[in-house]
């Protein structure tokens, strides 16, 4: 599904991404965990599209394509989607009109029919229902004084009503109260499907107690220092970072 | 001088043989505005309040002339839909009313007059309405050459709030041209009106319609006023209005600022009366080399009174936009609350904004802030929305859309927000079009 082969990039000219390597198949869950700034949120905005993210060396390939010479909402076409650490605010814009555009944009690239309103907000209800969130979230403007629970939530909506075959997930976990991380984890798990696959990346390791993942990287210094399996993450609760740190340096 | 003499010769001579075929008894008013218009003339730069609005240059680029002297081609032949369903409609072409193409089926206590007609139906009102105006260079300019114009008076206690619409056609002359159309809105105490104002220019000839208003609110009144300027690409508009309010009146108003080359519209409103609230908001969305102007002057003449001004604006291209607001507090208007914001979204690097919030404030017991803000689209934003699979020029749309919609949001008449939806709509479509070559 998704080929990372060597890739490098920068920010402003400083060098971030320093030869990553990372494959993942249909239907897996990889975790990327590792200490602030070790570029893995850069890593998501570079899979991403995200102007001001330089890749200077290496490839990306999705499901047979390069994913790099795509503009961010091609790459949304083709079905990556980014769950945002800080989701934007966007005043004046009801969610279900973002949403219904979304929808509609993206169905247009593959080359499907739009849904009408009517459609658009049956399954727009349904979604809501699964995910346990109340038909207020409709009305509201995008984000507009949502809790960050709320905002991650809103994530989870868009995900569930953009059916990406690849989503990454960057810090979904940062600010939520364990209540909130478990409704989201669950938003997570309900979308886990074979051909679908998801790239979770966070800083702590109880993420990865609702979300289990099939493989943890351990990322430290723009490079994937150690791979494993779920008992990496929890190896690494223990011991912390410093010793990934003090490998890469 | 010799062209400034030139120039205010002919608007003399005008000014005489419309007091010959016109309401003789507006001779008295017209002469003092000519005075009053002859010591300055067309506004220069160098005034203060015209300072980033170049009329003098503008009118001195292109020969205007008087509609007896220019070709006036037939038509229209077809209208724009009203702008919203079951709106009466009164026309006017060129500043002259048209009853062919008007229809107006109002109720008991609404009356719609043209100018014309209430020179000699009703001598004394017109008389009345052009002693009540403003001492501005456009307005006393007007006062002098106007024509023709519209006339609507609310009876005391009249509630009438289906859009009235009033549509200001203009163009489709051999040679440019120039009017000045006349606007007096009145609506007794305790009456209730909703006015849609519209320009529309047809074709592509240039002109200069220079339009006045005096807009007179009695105790309790509340009205709607929307103005929609969209002015062929070629025209100078300019648009004066004085709006005074009694106690406890309310005027909500709106200001779609889309065409002409240049344009410059110009709201004083007057709070007269305790508890008299001025509810004024805009957008401007311009392009190409379009300049428009926005100047509002909100005197708080009595105390308690509220004023809310928000004006936003779009500008793309070379297109300049100048806002000049002011808040005037006089001395006896304790506990006065007003609140005026003003934010201009630039989308081009070669856009323009002059932006002048002020306040004046005489008594000690107030409440008053202004803010004004200019700034790019949000790359943040723009990212997220393309992130979700919306192209670009849709995502800038969007955003765009998001940005004006408390400026739309605060004039809160619902009939009319699909129009204005609908012209928003209309601007952002046309700059997708752009988007998609240059970017």
């Amino acid at each position: 599904m998704l080929e990372i082969k060597n890739l490098h990039a920068e920010v402003e000219g400083k060098p971030i991404l320093k030869g990553i390597d990372l494959s993942i198949a249909p239907g897996e869950v990889h975790a990327i965990m590792g200490p602030n700034g070790s570029g893995k949120s850069t890593l998501s905005y570079v899979l991403a599209g995200r102007e001001g993210y330089e890749v200077t060396a290496g490839q990306v390939t999705f499901q047979g394509k390069n994913l790099l010479d795509m503009e961010p909402e091609e790459r949304a076409g083709e079905g990556v989607f980014l769950a945002l650490q800080y989701p934007v605010e966007i005043p004046g814009v009801p969610n279900t009109t973002f949403l219904k555009e979304a929808v509609n944009s993206i169905r247009k690239y593959r080359g499907e029919s739009e849904v009408d309103a009517m459609q658009f907000l049956k399954l727009m209800r349904a979604k809501l229902k699964e995910l346990g969130m109340s038909d207020e979230y409709l009305k509201r403007a995008v984000n507009v004084g949502f809790s960050g629970g709320e905002k991650k939530r809103n994530e989870m909506l868009q995900m569930a009503m953009l059916e990406p075959s690849l989503a990454v997930l960057d810090e979904t976990d940062s600010g939520l109260d364990i209540d909130a991380l478990k409704a989201v984890a669950e938003g997570v798990n309900a979308m886990c499907a074979p051909e679908r696959s998801m790239l979770v990346i966070t800083h702590y390791q109880r993420l990865l107690d609702h979300i289990v993942p099939d493989h943890v990287h351990i990322m430290v210094g723009g490079r994937i220092v150690r791979s494993g399996g779920p008992e990496l993450a929890h190896e690494l609760e223990r011991k912390g970072y410093a010793e990934f740190v003090g490998k890469a340096a | 001088m010799t062209e400034q003499n030139q120039a205010l010769e002919s608007y003399e001579a005008q000014a005489k043989a419309l007091v010959a075929k016109l309401a003789p008894a507006l001779a008295a008013p017209r002469q003092a505005a000519f005075e009053r218009f002859s010591r300055g003339g067309i506004p220069a730069t160098r005034l203060e309040s015209w300072k980033y609005t170049n009329l003098a240059r503008a009118l001195r680029s292109t020969e205007f002339r008087t509609l007896e002297e220019v070709g006036v081609l037939a038509g229209p032949d077809l209208l724009p839909a009203p702008l919203a369903e079951g709106a009466q409609r009164i026309v006017f072409v060129n500043g002259r009313f048209r009853r062919d193409l008007s229809a107006a089926d109002l109720p008991d206590g609404v009356r719609i007059d043209s100018l014309q007609d209430l020179a000699t139906s009703r001598p004394s009102e017109i008389e009345e309405i052009f002693g009540e105006g403003l001492e501005e260079p456009l307005f006393d300019l007007n006062t002098v050459l106007a024509e023709d114009g519209a006339v609507l008076s609310f009876e005391p206690g009249t509630i009438h709030d289906r859009p009235i619409e009033i549509l200001w056609l203009s163009g489709l002359t051999q040679t440019p041209a120039s009017f000045h159309p006349r606007l007096a809105i009145r609506l007794g105490a305790g009456a209730a009106g909703t006015v849609v104002e519209r320009c529309h220019g047809l074709g592509d000839q240039s002109y200069f319609a220079n339009a006045a208003g005096t807009i007179s609110l009695a105790p309790a009144a509340r009205l709607n006023h929307l103005r929609l300027n969209a002015d062929s690409a070629g025209a100078i508009q300019t648009n004066t209005i004085l709006v005074r309010l009694s106690r406890e009146a309310t005027y909500n108003g709106f200001l779609l600022n889309l065409g002409a080359a240049l344009s410059r519209q110009e709201i004083h409103a007057w709070l007269e009366g305790e508890q008299a609230e001025c509810r004024l908001n805009g957008a401007y969305l311009l392009s190409g080399a379009q300049h428009g102007d926005v100047t509002t002057r909100i005197e708080h003449r009595a105390p308690s009174t509220i004023s809310r001004e928000t004006f936003k604006g779009a500008l793309d291209d070379r297109a300049r936009a100048v806002f000049q607001g002011k808040i005037v507090v006089d001395p006896d208007a304790q506990k006065a609350d007003g609140r005026m914001l003003n934010k201009t979204l630039l989308l081009s690097d070669k856009a323009e904004i002059d932006s002048k919030p002020e306040l004046e404030i005489y008594a000690d017991d107030v409440q008053c802030a202004h803010g004004a803000t200019a700034g790019e689209i949000d790359n943040e934003a723009l990212f997220y929305l393309r992130s979700r699979g919306i192209a670009e020029p849709k995502a800038r749309a969007i955003l765009v859309e998001s940005f004006l919609a408390d400026a739309l949001d605060g004039f809160a008449v619902e009939a009319l927000r699909p129009a204005l939806d609908a012209c928003l709509a209309e601007w952002l479509a046309a700059r997708g079009t752009d988007e998609g070559t240059t970017k």
